[in-house]
């Protein structure tokens, strides 16, 4: 990775409490440094509990932190309210989740150009163009009028990467995105993923448990205890 | 089309059952709002049309003498029992200038004087008491269709000519072409060719007026060139008493209207008036919440999508706008589709329900401005009913609601 190329992501001493102020005050995340680069492809691992999801909500800023800065692109969030932080999430974050959250009502087509919806406003051909093209890049080119119930679970995750990626933002976040597939399909996706992020140049941050996966990844964070173990290099 | 709308048509596409149960519900509900109102508003008309064929909207008269003091109430104490005064027959004071003015007034449609007073009727050994109406034939034939109203002979009522009810007819034993004696309370005598005999549809009406040109009245009620009441009508009915103020504000004179005299009557308009009205509030009501409920479910099961939306960048505004423009749809949807429905039933409705003489009892039209209301009144509460789900919906917690995904 260039030495020079600007961190998309720094989080510097992020603390997240549940029940500030309360005698079930907890702490989750105890002071996090992080920073990922342009283009990395990096999986955070850790045991259950350890913290991962909440920090990947901060990171995918539907949460605050109690303490701490993030900066997205060199730009303070604190700064921003609520509309602000809205904004900047629809255009520079892709999100992957475990459960696909494909909408039902809609055809994977649709669901590719919800996020380009929100954003502009109204269909237009550019993301109509896009978004096919992101469905056959996913091996779905058959399947874009097809509802989320006609497809098989790998096919939806293959809809819910191609979604992610509709708004070609510069961070995925991947949340066990191969959490409930077979082996077979897991290598599938993490192959797809890997896929765009050469070609794209978006980068991943990508919550597993699977360590076949993560050890395919340029990069592990490793999270034990809400506190960030020295980061590895395979 | 925009976001917003995308999201809420398709909703509403996809939730099917709750979709047509819901605009079913509405329907009906507009549907009869529109039905009992129209109901309503029929069968006052229909039966103040009726009460209103016999009368004048409004009647102008000269007002009650009442007794003047002799002595000034400062000059110390004066016990007295006051005696109420006699009423006699007076004209109005100077009634073709107040004619005039009446018909110059807004909202008056037709203005016809009247010298009307006691008598008797004589033919042979009969004798009846008797309503002298002297009118003007063809103003009067404007405030009460009498001409519509004849079983015999012809409206023309010419010098030494009467009109008669079946009635006084039947009692004199008086056909069309005989004459009658007629014998006011001012001991002045005339004689009659009965010219028309009419069925007002009130027995005593038909058995007392004996309607004669009013120069003949006059002279009968010793009241050369004058005239005892004026009579109106107006171009709605409801605001007779209204307009009646205004004249009597205006010109001193007494004048009432059809409402003032009728208190019965319209107090029964008026109560029929508040049920309909109660009846027609729980109903909406009904709707709203059937509208708030089917949305609230809709926001629950949609909980992921919400969250999900959220995340990709959809502000809880554009969410609550989404649950906005279900609640407006289906309020809307459900007033035409009302509107439509009600037609159909205002219809059928015009179609069984008969008056005595069977003409319809409804027209079968419905005016615009009900449509138009229940239109909006569905839209409205389409819209407040989907407020509650619509906060909720976008005061929901992205990350709660994809955690528990």
């Amino acid at each position: 990775m260039a030495e020079t190329a600007p961190p998309i992501l720094r989080l510097e001493g992020v603390r997240k409490s549940y029940n500030v102020g309360t005698p079930i005050e907890v702490e989750i995340l105890h002071g996090i440094d992080l920073a990922l680069a342009a283009s990395e492809f990096a999986a955070l691992i850790g045991p259950s509990g350890s913290g991962k999801s909440t920090l990947l909500h901060i990171i995918g800023l539907l949460e605050r932190p109690t303490v701490g800065r993030i900066l997205i692109q060199g730009r303070d969030i604190g700064a921003l309210d609520e509309a602000g932080i809205t904004e900047l999430r629809g255009r520079t974050l892709g999100f992957i989740f475990q459960f696909h959250h494909l909408l039902p009502e809609f055809t994977a087509l649709e669901n590719v150009m919800m996020p380009t919806l929100i954003e502009v406003g109204r269909y237009d051909q550019t993301m109509r163009d896009r978004a096919r093209w992101l469905l056959a890049r996913v091996g779905l080119a058959d399947a874009v009028d097809k509802r989320p119930s006609a497809l098989s679970g790998g096919m939806q995750q293959r809809v819910a990467i191609a979604r992610a990626l509709a708004m070609k933002p510069p961070l995925v976040l991947a949340d066990e995105p191969t959490g409930n597939l077979d082996s077979h399909t897991a290598d599938e996706i993490f192959a797809l993923m890997r896929e765009f992020n050469r070609q794209e140049g978006a980068a991943f941050l990508i919550v597993t448990h699977d360590p076949r996966l993560a050890a395919r990844c340029d990069r592990r964070v490793e999270l034990i205890d809400g506190q960030l173990r020295r980061a590895q290099t395979p | 089309m925009r976001f917003e709308w995308v999201l809420a048509l398709r909703f509403l596409r996809e939730g099917r059952m709750q979709t047509a149960l819901i605009m079913a519900g509405t329907t009906v509900g507009v549907a009869v709002i529109i039905f009992i109102t129209a109901l309503v508003n029929g069968l006052q008309a229909s039966l103040a049309s009726r009460t209103l064929s016999t009368q004048a909207h409004i009647t102008v008269r000269a007002a009650d003498e009442a007794p003047s003091p002799v002595l000034d109430r400062g000059q110390g104490e004066v016990a007295a029992r006051v005696e109420p005064r006699v009423q006699r027959l007076r004209s109005i004071d100077q009634w073709e200038r107040v004619f005039r003015e009446l018909s110059d007034l807004p909202h008056v449609v037709h203005v016809s004087p009247l010298a009307a007073g006691s008598g008797f009727a004589y033919r042979g050994n009969a004798s009846k008491s008797v309503a002298l109406m002297g009118v003007e034939p063809e103003r009067y034939n404007r405030i009460v269709g009498v001409a519509d109203k004849l079983t015999a002979g012809s409206y023309r009522v010419g010098p030494g000519e009467a009109l008669i009810g079946v009635e006084l007819a039947r009692d004199l034993g008086a056909a069309v072409g005989d004459r009658i004696r007629v014998r006011s309370s001012e001991n002045r005598e005339d004689v009659f060719r009965v010219t028309g005999l009419f069925d007002l549809g009130v027995k005593d009406l038909n058995r007392r007026w004996v309607i004669v040109p009013l120069r003949s009245a006059q002279t009968m009620l010793d009241l050369p060139g004058g005239v005892t009441h004026i009579d109106l009508t107006v171009d709605d009915i409801f605001a007779a008493e209204t307009v009646a103020r205004r004249i009597a504000s205006q010109t001193g004179l007494t004048a009432e209207s059809w409402m003032a005299i009728n208190t019965q009557l319209l107090t029964a308009f008026n109560n029929q008036t508040m049920t309909t009205r109660t009846v027609r509030a729980f109903l909406v009501l009904i709707v709203a919440l059937g509208i708030a409920s089917v949305l609230v479910v809709s926001v629950v099961q949609k909980q992921r999508e919400i969250g999900i939306l959220r995340a990709m960048g959809a502000s809880p505004r554009r969410i609550m706008q989404v649950f906005l423009i279900q609640g407006g749809l289906v309020g809307g949807v459900g007033a035409a589709l009302g509107s439509g429905l009600a037609t159909l039933m205002v219809y059928g409705a015009a179609f069984v329900l008969r008056q005595d003489d069977g003409s319809p009892l409804l027209s079968g039209a419905i005016e615009l401005e009900v449509y138009l209301t229940a239109a909006a009144v569905a839209l409205v509460t389409g819209l407040l009913a989907a407020v509650a789900p619509a906060r909720r919906a976008a005061r929901m917690d992205p990350v709660e609601a994809i955690r528990y995904g």
